[in-house]
Parts: structure tokens; C-alpha cells; sequence
């Protein structure tokens, strides 16, 4: 009994990590590259912006409910909980990437320009690794929420240490309860840590 | 010969706001003119025409007889040394990436850049063995200001634009500044257009003063002329320099 929980805790770690790991790759793929377009598109920013953060308002449980209806997206399964997952995740890289950007010293980038640095010289050697702390700032922010939120994905199917929680849930077995919950806060903690220790890689502006 | 820069009937409006106003002024090779005036009297606005930052509303900016605007814009930038107040260094470079960025956006030899770098660092008077690995956080103003200048002539440009360079410095370390200006300026031979509101520093560095007011051009004068210069705006700045103060 023991060895099967031990087995099973590590097999629902191993998933969520893959829907963690999953989800935040597509979130920064598409979070930074829009982040730094709305960068040159000011007035995208509010719109985008605000779709961001409906997402966030929505809670997860019910997100999770509205995909499973809708066609190609939803459904049951991981690919719906990564739908759900990136669409938390999308805010915090997204508002940082922007944020990032936009506070770099406009002396810094006047100058860039008057050197007679092109658009992509300006934004991949000035701009970006400047921002660079910020933005992993909000990647830190948006892994650890994810985390703790791919627990819910089980309710549709999605897998992960969330299985334990709700079987936990149903059966009233606080130990079963546990074996979802201590595994996934010691990730999150985890993640914490060490990508705080690799935004402080990155030297102060 | 043709003028290296030329403003013709230059106007800047902005928000419904004449910033310059029919603004005329032809800049020679090897001169030093300086655009003198109040805060708001356009003399930013027309040095940042010279490398296109700002595009006049209406008329021209000529660039060694080419309109800027008929400028590949980052060819022009590249011709063109900026310097501006603290430099505007990248906190992220160290002194001698500063420094080497132009030669390198020009895709130089490492070694070319590296020998002009340490050469420039020792002309603006820092020692490149102690100064090149630093980065700008760990300079005093003054030594960011003299980076700042290193990295302006890193391409030998053949004009040099200086936004208020020396605003934000303490007096003394001005001071040094301005005569290490005029030193490399001897040596150098290059034009400048230099941007700034105070009057001392104008007169000591100047080959013709500009003075602006509100968006017009007020007087041009050598600066011993502008001395005599009998304008109001001429007699607001010289007055700056009768300030004698008295112990209480």
C-alpha cells in the first residue's frame, strides 16, 4: 500500500510537472513576443491587457467548466487544463514584459537610437536585457501560481497531483489529501527559489 | 563650400505648440556653434533635426547638402557623435562596450575596436587598465560624462552633437570638462553643435553663438560680439554675468 502511494505520488508529480512545464512554455512563447509588440502599439495595450486580466478574475474552477464544452480547445483531458493554464499564466508575463520595457530609461533608448542602432539591435541588446529582470520576475510569479493551480485541472481529467486532492475530497482522507498537496507545495517552493536565484543572475539596471 | 549642416526655415509645432520658428542657420566644418537659450526656447528641438530624432514640420535640415529626411536614418546616426546629460550611458555595457558600440554595430575588427577603445578612454583621461572593465553605476558624473564623450567619437564622426552635456555636473568637475572639451576639440578638429542655457559655458566654448528665443533665432555672434549684443534676450543672459555676490 505504502510502495503503490510512494509510486503514485511520483507518477502524479511527474504529470504535473509535464502540465506545468507544457503550459508555461506556451505562455512565454506567446506572452513575451506580444508583450514586446504591444510595446510598439500603444493602443493595443489596454485592450490586451484587459483580456488578460478577465482571464485572471475568472475562477478556475469555473474556467475549467467553460472549456470542456467548447470544440477543438475543450473537451476532458490535459489539453484543456493547458488551455486553462496558459490563460492564467498569459497576465504575469505579459504585464512584466510590458512593463519592462516601457520602464527602461528613456535616455538609455534615446541614445541607442541617436547611435544608430536598427529597431532589433535596440530591442535584443538594450531593451530586452534590461527588461530581463523584470520579465523573469513575472515568469517566477506566473510558474509558482501555475503550479498550485494545475491541482485543480483533475476535476476535468487533466491529470497531476490534483488526483490525490479530490480523491482526498470524495473519500474524507486528509492523507490522501496531503500526499497532493505537500508534493505540490514543495514544487512551487521550489521553483521559488531557484527562479528568484536566476533573476538575481541577472545584474540590476 | 557648402555647409556641414544647414537649418532652412526650419518650424516644429507640436500640440499646436510653435516650439521653433522659421529657424535659419548654416554650420561650417571645424566650427562650434552654440545654441544658447531658456529652458523651452527650442534648442534641443533643433539640434535632435540634425540626426533625425525630430523631423522639422516644415522645411529642412541638410546634412552635408543632403536633406535628413533622403538619410538612411541609421547611416546618418552612425556619421553623428551624441552626447548627453549623464552621458546617457547602457547601465548594462561596461565603459569599453560603451565606448566600442558604434565601431562594433559597424561590425569592426575586435582587435581595431579594442585598440581605439583603450586609445579614447586615455584621451578623455581615464585609464583604460582601471576604467574599461567598470560599469557606468560604479563612475562619478564626471567620468560617465567623459565616457559619454569617448563613445561619441568611438566612429570619428565628423560632427559631434552635444545636448547639455555638462548640466548636471558639479562646478568644478564642469569646469574640467569644458577645458578638456576645448582641448580635444584643438586636437580633433571636429564641428559641434553644442546645446546649453548657460551663458559662461557658451562663451568659453563657442566658435559662433546661437541665441533662441522662443523658437526664434534672437541673435548669431561671435562670442565676442554676442558681448556687445544689444537684444533683450542677449542682455537677459549677460546679465547672468554680472552676479556679484556679497557676504552678508
Amino acid at each position: 500500500m505504502t510502495l503503490d502511494l510512494a509510486r503514485d505520488i511520483v507518477d502524479l508529480t511527474v504529470e504535473h510537472l509535464v502540465l506545468v512545464g507544457v503550459s508555461m512554455a506556451i505562455a512565454i512563447a506567446v506572452a513575451i513576443p506580444a508583450g514586446i509588440l504591444l510595446t510598439r502599439r500603444a493602443p493595443l495595450q489596454r485592450w490586451v491587457i484587459g483580456f488578460a486580466n478577465i482571464m485572471q478574475t475568472v475562477p478556475s474552477l469555473a474556467l475549467f467548466g467553460f472549456l470542456i464544452p467548447l470544440p477543438f480547445i475543450g473537451g476532458i483531458g490535459k489539453h484543456t487544463a493547458i488551455v486553462a493554464l496558459v490563460l492564467y499564466a498569459l497576465l504575469p508575463v505579459l504585464r512584466n514584459t510590458l512593463t519592462g520595457i516601457l520602464g527602461v530609461d528613456p535616455a538609455v533608448r534615446e541614445s541607442a537610437i541617436a547611435m544608430g542602432m536598427t529597431g532589433r539591435q535596440l530591442l535584443f541588446d538594450v531593451e530586452l536585457p534590461l527588461a530581463a529582470r523584470t520579465i523573469l520576475a513575472g515568469v517566477r510569479v506566473a510558474t509558482v501560481t501555475t503550479i498550485g493551480t494545475a491541482t485543480i485541472a483533475a476535476a476535468i481529467g487533466g491529470g497531476g497531483l490534483g488526483v490525490f486532492i479530490f480523491r482526498g475530497l470524495a473519500s474524507v482522507d486528509s492523507m490522501l489529501i496531503l500526499a497532493g498537496a505537500v508534493p505540490a507545495a514543495l514544487i512551487a517552493l521550489l521553483a521559488d527559489g531557484g527562479l528568484g536565484w536566476v533573476e538575481k543572475k541577472f545584474s540590476p539596471a | 563650400m557648402s555647409p556641414l549642416v544647414s537649418f532652412r526655415n526650419i518650424s516644429y509645432r507640436v500640440g499646436g505648440k510653435d516650439i521653433l520658428r522659421d529657424f535659419s542657420l548654416d554650420i561650417d566644418a571645424g566650427e562650434t556653434i552654440v545654441l544658447l537659450g531658456r529652458s523651452g526656447s527650442g534648442k534641443t528641438t533643433a539640434l535632435k533635426m540634425v540626426n533625425r530624432l525630430l523631423r522639422p514640420s516644415t522645411g529642412a535640415v541638410l546634412v552635408e547638402g543632403t536633406t535628413t529626411t533622403n538619410w538612411d536614418p541609421i547611416l546618418l546616426r552612425r556619421r553623428i557623435g551624441y552626447v548627453i546629460q549623464e552621458g546617457g550611458l547602457f547601465p548594462h555595457f561596461t565603459v569599453e562596450a560603451n565606448v566600442g558600440l558604434v565601431p562594433r554595430l559597424e561590425a569592426r575588427p575586435p582587435q581595431e575596436i579594442h585598440a581605439r577603445v583603450h586609445a579614447l578612454l586615455e584621451q578623455v583621461g581615464l585609464p583604460p587598465a582601471q576604467f574599461a572593465a567598470r560599469y557606468p553605476r560604479e563612475l562619478s558624473g564626471g567620468q560617465r560624462q567623459r565616457v559619454g564623450v569617448a563613445r561619441a567619437l568611438a566612429a570619428d564622426p565628423p560632427l559631434l552633437l552635444f545636448d547639455e552635456p555638462f548640466g548636471a555636473l558639479d562646478p568644478v568637475t564642469r569646469v574640467e570638462l569644458q577645458r578638456q572639451f576645448l582641448e580635444l576639440r584643438r586636437r580633433l578638429g571636429k564641428t559641434a553643435i553644442f546645446v546649453t542655457h548657460d551663458v559662461r559655458e557658451a562663451l568659453l566654448v563657442a566658435t559662433r553663438i546661437a541665441l533662441l528665443h522662443n523658437g526664434r533665432l534672437a541673435v548669431l555672434a561671435t562670442p565676442s560680439e554676442f558681448l556687445k549684443a544689444q537684444g533683450e534676450e542677449a542682455r537677459a543672459f549677460l546679465s547672468c554675468l554680472d552676479l556679484t555676490v556679497t557676504p552678508p
